[in-house]
């Protein structure tokens, strides 16, 4: 039961952040391809927005690991 | 199955303090950056400066280009906290990969049974760092918005009592301060440790070759993990010192 619930637990907290990813990367591409001068602004941009969404997969796994090892 | 702690395992005791081995680690690491920068400074006031200087200095300066576009023109003040944080949480990272670090066991006493627990360990894996230097992060944004905005204007930005939405608003951010210093605190610390787990499971089952690409992805990892802290931090402070509406 406790494996269920941590395989669980990182299993269903990576399905946001990962779309959030997908759709973060598509967004910066489109505005790079309108813009192609901007380059260094767009990326510098997506990195920070990509460091926010991959925290909550984090805060997920942190979780899980906390469950399963303590 | 390798055991796995969350919470470094203590060594010895030193003068009643309990000295882990991420505090060995650390202790390393520390005293890496402290030559590091001694040497680079020593070069820089000689005529005929060494080749590795000219390659620190290359390094220096890309990072602190990046950090122009956020800051602007106030880089030079901000620039030492935050080189400093993207230069020993790097080598913090980069530390946890070495061979060596975390396989190479020694037999400890833990309360009445003897274990093998693992000597170095990346420090970044221990959840003490990485809220220190999360706090000490947040801290320094708050000092620098003070000096910055004064201490008015900066109460004023967190207990606005001109209308309801703006009261709630304001206790909202003071809310948003804390969560920043939990978010630095369990990303780093959740990149590395869960990198580290990843490295000894896979080695663990795979005990040939297996590893290669994931030490590459965590030697990535780190780099990443070590940019986002200091720039996210240069945007915090961008926005903190900006002054308000």
């Amino acid at each position: 039961m406790k494996l269920l619930t941590v395989a669980l637990s990182i299993a269903v907290g990576a399905v946001g952040p990962a779309l959030a990813i997908g759709m973060i990367g598509s967004k910066a591409v489109e505005a790079l391809g309108r813009n192609p001068e901007a380059e260094s602004a767009i990326r510098t941009t997506m990195i920070l927005a990509l460091a926010f969404a991959e925290a909550i997969a984090i805060y997920a796994l942190v979780v899980a690991l906390i469950l399963k090892f303590a | 199955m390798p055991k796995i702690s969350i919470k470094a395992e203590i060594i010895t005791h030193l003068f009643g303090l309990a000295i882990t081995n991420s505090m060995i680690a650390s202790a390393i690491v520390f005293l890496l950056t402290v030559f590091v920068a001694l040497y680079f400074k020593q070069q820089s006031a000689q005529k005929r400066k060494g080749n590795f200087y000219y390659l620190i200095k290359f390094f220096i300066k890309s990072i602190y280009d990046l950090f122009y576009s956020v800051l602007g023109a106030k880089t030079d003040v901000f620039f030492p906290l935050l080189f400093s944080f993207f230069f020993y949480i790097l080598l913090e990272n980069w530390f946890g990969l070495l061979p060596g670090v975390g396989s190479v066991l020694i037999k400890v006493v833990e309360g009445h049974e003897e274990v093998f627990v693992p000597l170095l360990r990346g420090n970044n894996a221990d959840l003490n760092t990485t809220l220190a230097l999360a706090i000490i992060s947040v801290f320094s944004i708050q000092f620098f918005a003070i000096k910055y905005l004064g201490i008015k204007k900066y109460l004023h930005k967190f207990f606005n009592f001109s209308d309801p939405i703006s009261f709630f608003v304001g206790i909202l951010d003071i809310l948003s301060e804390f969560s920043k210093v939990l978010s630095f605190a369990f990303r780093l610390f959740g990149n590395i440790f869960a990198g580290e787990v990843l490295l000894t499971i896979v080695a663990f089952l795979v005990p040939v070759l297996a590893s290669f690409p994931f030490i590459a992805l965590e030697i990535f990892v780190g780099f990443v993990q070590a940019l986002v802290f200091s720039m996210l931090t240069a945007v915090f402070l961008s926005g903190a010192i900006a002054e308000h509406h």
